[in-house]
């Protein structure tokens, strides 16, 4: 993933803070949060995740004209590859993800990201078959060049879906 | 609101009630916020009939933003300095998730005091969903 602009804006925390079902008050009331410890309204801990709103190629967004591996018509709107294996778009889930805060962001901020792969590995899994994990480290930097936050994910591909039983 | 290393030792705990009865519309909220428009995670039909699990999921990061929330309430707004996670297990629709959080150390690091946290979230069968750690600042 690479965002040349992720502009901190305090709507889309307000809506973040909402989606988690936080309603403290110093996601989304100024006035009450210049009176914190947090001296005006900050993000919650993982809202720079939402940074995949400014990456332009995020293929987990619909975009006009392009297919689009969710249903409309047919269950899929993506054409199956003959011999493109099974597990398809299905395949790939969230591991790991690790937050490290240099400071906490505040609307106004400008960032950029940058990620760069990390190890890969697998592993044997006893409900979804063979693992594939890999790791990416990503930088978020604010407008004056200072690193804020680093984060680093790791995704998992799994040979089939995930066991309930 | 912060809390006082005084005031904390290895083992206190923390635990939140992060949500009742997961509703599909709060999945769909997070996808809208987030931008992870994964279809896994609010197309029913695509979930089911084509990667095959029983229904729509969680993402993991709603549950680590839900689990988040326990945290900053606990030690306070802008504290944190780490926080981490496993996804252990997937978190359906109709969940019901607590999350606690451990006193695992309490440390100084360039004349900050800090307290670390073993972090946990759990479903209503006491299935593990969420393992990690979180770091944050005290006075």
């Amino acid at each position: 993933m690479a965002v040349k602009t992720f502009p901190v804006e305090a709507s889309h925390i307000l809506m973040f803070a909402r989606s988690v079902g936080d309603g403290n008050p110093v996601y989304a009331d100024a006035d009450y949060a210049r009176t914190t410890e947090a001296g005006g309204i900050i993000a919650p801990p993982t809202f720079a995740q939402a940074s995949a709103q400014f990456d332009p190629d995020y293929f987990l967004r619909p975009k006009p004209g392009r297919p689009w591996f969710g249903s409309g018509k047919n269950p899929t709107g993506l054409v199956r590859e003959e011999g493109g294996g099974g597990g398809g778009a299905a395949a790939g889930l969230h591991a790991e993800q690790h937050f490290e805060y240099h400071r906490h962001l505040k609307p106004g901020d400008v960032l950029t990201a940058t990620s760069l792969p990390g190890k890969t590995w697998e592993k044997e899994g006893r409900r979804s078959g063979k693992l594939i994990f890999s790791e990416s480290v990503t930088e978020y930097r604010d407008q004056n060049g200072e690193l804020v936050i680093t984060a680093r994910g790791v995704g998992v591909r799994t040979e089939r879906p995930v066991d309930q039983k | 609101m912060a809390l006082k290393a005084s005031d904390l030792k290895v083992g206190d705990t923390h635990t939140a009630r992060l949500v009742d009865d997961l509703k599909r519309t709060q999945i769909v909220q997070y996808a809208g916020a987030s931008g992870d428009y994964n279809p896994l995670h609010s197309d029913e039909i695509f979930t089911t009939k084509v990667a095959g699990y029983p229904s729509v999921f969680a993402h993991g990061m709603l549950t680590m933003g839900m689990t988040g929330k326990m945290l900053t309430d606990y030690v306070g707004d802008a504290r944190l300095t780490k926080y981490g996670v496993r996804f252990t297990s997937q978190v359906w629709p109709g969940d019901t998730l607590d999350s606690t959080a451990t006193v695992k150390a309490l440390t100084e690091r360039d004349g900050v005091r800090l307290v670390e946290l073993d972090v946990r979230t759990v479903n209503q069968n006491g299935v593990e969903v969420l393992s990690g750690y979180a770091e944050a600042r005290v006075d």
